[in-house]
């Protein structure tokens, strides 16, 4: 896909051209761990600057993360939240001229989807230990060669998805700019600014969902332990 | 049952020729003019049905989730992220549609 960005800043730089998406995700992990360090450095009372930014966008995680999981995700905050900034920066660096967004690049997207993946399975072991496999099996026991292998199937497709999904979106915004940049420069029109608010508003919309997603994956993994033990009251109140 | 023969029978002459076309497409370089040609085509147009149909059934599911926040204004934020959700998973496949036709000009 190196085709799609014949200018980048950072490719000109002898050895850093050949993988610029793992590149330009430094630029944005740089900018993330720099900010992240230097906020904190002098906190007050009376937010203002980049403390009220950081505040804002934690309080705005936070109170949906409340609503979509409940009191019982807090712990999985850090993932989440760290998933959502960093590709949203990822996909907003794409507008930048000479920058590339790294999430055009299957395997950046594949790097999150894998994490959300593993973390999802973790939060299942860590809630309902071994009893988090009756989640494969199906309502029925007897069920289980039919739901086992479906079950396999579902949840190996959500990675798959995670990263199709993100690498489309980011590509598609990618390529639709080039194009009306092109025929812009061409019959000497203003540069498509419509459609660059439009790719910032695609950008945000896209990590939403990303971490939409992991959040209902993590939600589905919590909520089944929480199914069974009400099953297991019930069946002890009868 | 006369359908489902007709059906069947459809099915089998179209595998039948996508397997011809398969081997013709092995046997032939990749490079060839005409199949650039008919590769840009047919991707152009499978984008193109795919995303008719998603804009279709985004439309009906945004349809749908306004007037429940209109008659209830107070379920408005559940009704929001659930069609985001699946606003998301609708366009998810003609996102695969859009990746498959990248695969088909550029592999």
């Amino acid at each position: 896909m190196e085709k799609f960005h014949p200018y980048l800043y950072f490719g000109f730089i002898p050895g850093f051209g050949e993988y610029p998406n793992v590149v330009y995700s430094w630029v944005v992990m740089a900018f993330l761990i720099v900010t992240s360090l230097l906020v904190p450095r002098a906190l007050q009372t009376i937010p203002h600057g980049g403390q009220n930014v950081f505040e804002t966008l934690f309080e705005a995680v936070a109170s949906f993360m409340e609503g979509t999981l409940g009191p019982e995700g807090k712990p999985y905050f850090p993932l989440v939240f760290t998933l959502g900034v960093y590709l949203f920066l990822n996909n907003v660096m794409g507008i930048l001229p000479g920058f590339m967004s790294p999430t055009s690049n299957v395997n950046t997207n594949i790097g999150c989807a894998l994490t959300a993946f593993l973390a999802t399975h973790y939060v299942g072991f860590k809630t309902s230990g071994w009893g988090y496999l009756k989640h494969f099996t199906g309502p029925i026991i007897w069920l289980a060669p039919l739901m086992v292998p479906l079950e396999l199937i579902s949840h190996l497709a959500r990675p798959l998805s995670l990263t199709l999904r993100l690498f489309g979106n980011i590509t598609g915004e990618d390529l639709v700019l080039a194009v009306l940049m092109l025929l812009c420069l061409q019959a000497f029109l203003p540069l498509p600014w419509a459609m660059q608010l439009f790719a910032i508003f695609g950008s945000f919309i896209q990590a939403f969902v990303f971490v939409l997603l992991t959040m209902i994956y993590i939600a589905g993994s919590l909520a089944g332990h929480e199914h069974d033990e009400h099953g297991h009251e019930g069946a002890h109140a009868h | 049952m006369k359908l489902l023969t007709t059906i069947g029978f459809a099915l089998t002459t179209a595998a039948a020729l996508a397997t011809n076309a398969l081997a013709a497409a092995a046997a032939t370089p990749a490079a060839d003019g005409e199949v650039l040609k008919w590769r840009i085509i047919s991707s152009s147009f499978a984008l193109a049905v795919a995303a008719a149909a998603g804009a279709v059934s985004q439309g009906r599911s945004i349809a749908a989730a306004l007037e429940g926040t209109a008659r209830n204004p107070g379920a408005g934020g559940d009704l929001r992220v659930s069609m985001i959700i699946g606003l998301a998973l609708i366009e998810s496949l003609v996102i695969y549609t859009f990746v498959i036709c990248l695969i088909i000009i550029l592999g």
